[in-house]
């Protein structure tokens, strides 16, 4: 098994800690968090897959797309933290109104 | 060479149990300012793993961005909000996980299948396996540059970065048409002044030499773009904002200009040679050089825009 | 390995040394104020120490510089960040340690 096969693992478990803390937690600020560790545990994927490549260099087509997605992550996270600001505003608390407490 | 190779195993090791460590404390510690340290602390971590991955490209975008952009934005938030709950609960110790304790333990349970799952399906994927990195090393006199990344980039699918400067331009107008935020405590002090004065020049010109050096060894538009978007949101902490005459129309044309200038040479390409974004190899270098000078200063402006938050016209209205 | 390698890796290991000093600091120390002196006070000598042994077994003078130009950037911006954590801590109101 590669090193970077142990780097694969490493980016699953990554992802299913980020989905578990994205389901169970309510506040909105914790699921923001959890959705920035499923990307990076899935860029960590893509990335050790790439390192496959032997003697040449990395595949650099994941790299392209790894460096694509962190922008997009970075944009859709300062979207979703304004929305979050927003509706602190209005309802004065950080949780969607049909959960938490149940 | 098996104790060097049974070091690199245990590097290697301790580094990964080390990012599923820090992610874990992240996600589940109780104070919300120390989860967001943590996840700064996870994102440099990651920085170090992308090293390792020979991927220094990634590695300079996910410190200024991942960890530095990101971690700035959160903790911003975080005061943000504090200011809005002044007299409320704090926002910062909220209870953890408000469901019960079963629905907890089953969806452990099934996302530990469906790990189980995903990891058994990686391990069966071929341990040797080139992808397109022969294909890459084959074209790449052809696309202008020297560093396979920023060909693919910026040459071979240069598509999906004109798609990518068009999200970011769309999430800033969206944060922008929510209207204002209440603005953070500013902080005046001399020590932050004389820092600001110091760094502000050498940001920029790290920033222009990443946007050169792109070319033929790691860095690029998006790194270059990431340390002027550092420069700006030093400015903004220190209390500095754009002065009204350049606020408007010279502002807005900064953000749109990498998108349009990318449209542009699509168009240009699509009438001249009839395939999308298809740059002749000879001029190819000189567009790609233009393309990412405008990116970085488009993406620079649109980063510090974003952590601002609010439209400095709207800020003017309030 | 030559002399320079061995001199380089003897720097390398006594730069660790120094971040682990501070990094013990930084757990065991009882306040914000002495965790920033530990914390400063190790990693700027821990990060010179393992710029000279990189600067030892780098390519070319330029690579050396450059290493350098960087622990000066982190020495300027330790300091004033410390300062101004220092600062907003206090003025939070949290109380120097007290025996």
């Amino acid at each position: 098994m590669n090193v970077a096969f142990l780097y694969t693992l490493v980016g699953v478990g990554l992802f299913c800690l980020g989905l578990y803390a994205l389901i169970v937690q309510a506040h909105l600020l914790r699921k923001i968090l959890a959705f920035n560790i499923m990307g990076s545990g899935i860029f960590l994927v893509l990335v050790a897959l790439a390192k496959r490549s032997g003697n040449a260099i990395p595949d650099p087509v994941p790299h392209a797309m790894v460096i694509t997605g962190i922008v997009v992550a970075v944009s859709a996270t300062a979207l979703a933290l304004t929305l979050i600001l927003k509706l602190t505003t209005e309802t004065g608390k950080a949780e969607l109104p049909d959960e938490g407490g149940e | 060479m098996e104790a060097l190779s049974l070091l690199q195993w245990s590097f290697d090791g301790l580094l990964g149990l080390s990012l599923l460590w820090l992610a874990w404390q992240a996600l589940v510690c109780t104070d919300l300012f120390k989860a967001v340290v943590l996840f700064i602390a996870f994102g440099l971590l990651m920085a170090l793993t992308w090293v390792r991955l020979a991927a220094p490209d990634i590695a300079l975008a996910e410190a200024a961005i991942g960890a530095g952009l990101t971690g700035a934005l959160l903790l911003s938030a975080l005061a943000r909000s504090r200011v809005i709950q002044a007299n409320g609960e704090s926002l910062l110790n909220v209870p953890l996980a408000a469901r019960k304790l079963q629905f907890r333990w089953l969806v452990a349970i099934i996302l530990l299948i469906v790990a189980a799952g995903l990891g058994y399906a990686v391990l069966g994927l071929p341990p040797e396996a080139a992808g397109l990195s022969t294909e890459v090393a084959a074209n790449l006199t052809l696309s202008g540059v020297g560093n396979p990344v920023t060909a693919v980039l910026l040459n071979f699918r240069a598509y999906d970065t004109l798609l990518e400067m068009a999200v970011l331009l769309l999430a800033l107008l969206a944060v922008w048409s929510l209207g204002g935020l209440p603005q953070r405590e500013a902080v005046t002090d001399p020590v932050l002044d004389s820092l600001v004065r110091l760094l502000i020049p050498v940001l920029i010109l790290v920033s222009a030499y990443l946007l050169w050096v792109g070319a033929d060894a790691p860095g690029g538009a998006f790194q270059a773009g990431s340390v002027l978007s550092a420069a700006g949101v030093l400015l903004l902490l220190a209390g500095w904002r754009l002065p009204l005459r350049l606020a408007q129309r010279p502002l807005r044309f900064a953000l749109v200009a990498g998108t349009g200038t990318f449209i542009a040479i699509a168009v240009l390409t699509l009438i001249s040679t009839g395939r999308l974004l298809e740059y002749p190899p000879a001029q190819a270098g000189t567009l790609i050089l233009i393309l990412e000078a405008v990116a970085t200063i488009s993406i620079g402006v649109t980063l510090a825009a974003l952590f601002q938050g609010a439209s400095p016209v709207h800020k003017e209205k309030q | 390995m030559m002399v320079s390698d061995y001199l380089a890796v003897v720097v390398l290991i006594l730069g660790a040394i120094f971040f682990l000093a501070g990094t013990l600091g930084l757990l065991r120390f009882p306040d914000v104020y002495t965790r920033l002196h530990a914390l400063t006070k190790a990693d700027n000598v821990g990060l010179g120490l393992i710029v000279i042994g990189l600067g030892i077994t780098s390519e070319s003078l330029v690579v050396a510089g450059k290493l350098l130009l960087i622990w000066l950037l982190v020495l300027l911006a330790g300091a004033s960040v410390s300062y101004l954590i220092a600062r907003a801590a206090l003025h939070k109101g949290i109380r120097l340690w007290k025996r």
